[in-house]
């Protein structure tokens, strides 16, 4: 994993093959004299989850704030489904690491807003909601408020309203970096199922290496000043996995040990 | 607050002012000062007097209109200033300007401006409250959770959405304590009004009481006016409180 720009060039041949939901191509930003991205190529393939991992500062979450429409590049595309972006849509839903809920509204009202900002009448959209609200397993907490609940709870309200728009593509930045251990290892095992189940295609920001491998069909490394790729993985043969034996998985603690060779060595 | 175990209701220390204030003026130091009681008797006759009950409604008018357009351009531009840089740039030197400015001595130029008529008055009233009530929503707005912001845009919120289903109900707490404190200065400005521009209204009667010695009655009124004051701002406080529950969490 010596030479970045190599390794790039492999895996956009390389996933080539599959059918890409969204796709990076030379994407810079620059922050004044800061260059916070360099001429990154990703591409991310339909109905799958690739994770965003990197020491901070790595430029991840300002990549997937580029693919949300919410910052635009320096330079560079982003394509979903073959179509520019220039800005949000549609699409496209954002999970946030701080959750981004109204506090002066319900929960339904918190899951239904997307609905709301698209116009959609009121009985139809709280229909909608109802069914995502069971869905994350907060079912009787309609009528509660954000801070009558847990932080883990509150990112299920956040994940239901990504949800209940129905985008074909979920960004998620860093979602369970701000909930208990034991609650992050539960949103996990449900993640898997959501991936399994729902035909969505994942962006997931993380810095934690075994959370990535854990629920992630691939994986992009990203190196920082400037960022850029450095390598992608592709776990083979977790999915088939139960979701509690993976890991204890052979294959599942290489990956990690080998991601943390490459790390080590940026992290301060 | 307890006293001897006991719990004592709010503001029970205004017992003891009250007090205070009837053994003073039965001693008689002062004309200026006359016992409580006399003055409460006055303010229970004039109260249903004619002149009371018109110099209330001018008051009242005029203070509600003020507050009316201080509240109407103040939240809008204090909500506009702090999502926009350059129009804060641009205003927000001469919101603290006026927000410490001596007023009163403005109002001889409102005079020669708008005439001496209710029009004056008004624009008085506003702008002694409409200075914090903009900068309080400006304050408000910028502390607004940025991925609040980030979560509307997202979602595909228009401008109109976001200003009307989040920035201005992430602003509120900021914005009612706005409000409050504006409203104590307008009825302020108010009074200063009716005393400067043309002797109508509490005004009038404040003016009319202190020429002719009628000490009793000139506090009559200022008990009235307090007592109004104090309950519009103790329920404007309530309605803070109503909102404050998510003001540390946005």
């Amino acid at each position: 994993m010596a030479m970045p720009q190599t390794d790039s060039t492999i895996a956009t041949i390389d996933s080539g093959k599959q059918d890409i939901a969204v796709s990076v191509r030379n994407v810079t930003k620059n922050y004044g004299p800061v260059e916070a991205l360099k001429d990154l190529s990703l591409d991310f393939p339909r109905g799958q989850l690739t994770s965003l991992l990197g020491p901070s500062g790595c430029g991840k979450t300002t990549l997937l704030k580029i693919i949300a429409g919410l910052l635009d590049p320096t330079a560079g595309d982003i394509e979903v489904d073959g179509k520019a972006v220039d800005g949000p849509g549609p699409d496209r839903a954002f999970v946030f690491q701080d959750f981004a809920l109204l506090p002066w509204a319900s929960v339904i009202r918190n899951v239904s807003f997307g609905l709301e900002l698209r116009g959609m009448a009121k009985s139809e959209r709280e229909d909608i909601a109802s069914k995502y609200i069971k869905d994350v397993g907060l079912a009787g907490f309609e009528k509660s408020y954000p801070h009558e609940l847990s932080g883990g709870m509150r990112q299920r309200v956040g994940l239901a309203r990504a949800l209940s728009v129905d985008a074909d593509v979920l960004l998620m930045d860093e979602p369970f970096s701000a909930v208990d251990e034991q609650t992050r290892r539960k949103f996990q095992e449900d993640l898997l199922a959501l991936v399994a189940n729902e035909n969505k295609t994942f962006i997931f920001v993380t810095h934690s290496i075994e959370e990535a491998v854990y629920v992630s069909d691939q994986i992009a490394i990203l190196l920082p000043r400037p960022s850029r790729v450095s390598d992608i993985i592709r776990p083979t043969g977790l999915r088939e996995k139960d979701s509690h034996s993976i890991r204890r998985d052979p294959e599942y603690l290489d990956i990690v040990d080998e991601i943390w060779d490459s790390l080590r060595s940026y992290v301060e | 607050m307890k006293v001897f175990g006991v719990r004592l209701p709010g503001m029970s220390s205004l017992l003891i002012w009250g007090l205070l204030w009837e053994i003073i003026g039965r001693t008689e130091v002062s004309f200026f000062l006359p016992p409580l009681s006399a003055v409460i008797t006055t303010l229970f006759e004039i109260i249903g007097s004619a002149a009371f009950q018109k110099a209330l409604y001018e008051t009242a008018y005029a203070f509600s209109a003020g507050v009316f357009f201080a509240v109407a351009i103040g939240i809008p531009t204090g909500i506009l200033m702090g999502k926009n840089r350059l129009l804060d740039e641009l205003l927000l030197p001469w919101v603290n300007i006026f927000l410490s400015a001596p007023l009163t001595a403005l109002v001889p130029v409102l005079m020669v401006l708008f005439g001496f008529g209710m029009k004056s008055i008004i624009i008085t009233t506003t702008l002694f409250a409409i200075w914090i009530i903009i900068l309080n929503a400006r304050a408000g707005v910028m502390q607004i959770n940025r991925s609040l912001l980030e979560m509307a845009h997202s979602f595909g919120a228009s401008p109109w959405a976001a200003f009307s289903k989040v920035y201005f109900w992430a602003a509120l707490p900021e914005i009612l304590g706005g409000v409050r404190i504006g409203v104590i200065r307008a009825v302020k400005g108010v009074i200063i009004g009716q005393l400067l521009i043309s002797i109508v209204g509490f005004g009038a009667l404040f003016e009319l009481y202190a020429n002719n010695f009628l000490m009793e009655h000139f506090w009559a009124v200022l008990l009235v006016l307090f007592a109004l004051a104090f309950t519009i701002s103790e329920f404007l406080a309530y309605l803070e409180r109503r909102v404050s529950y998510y003001a540390a969490k946005r």
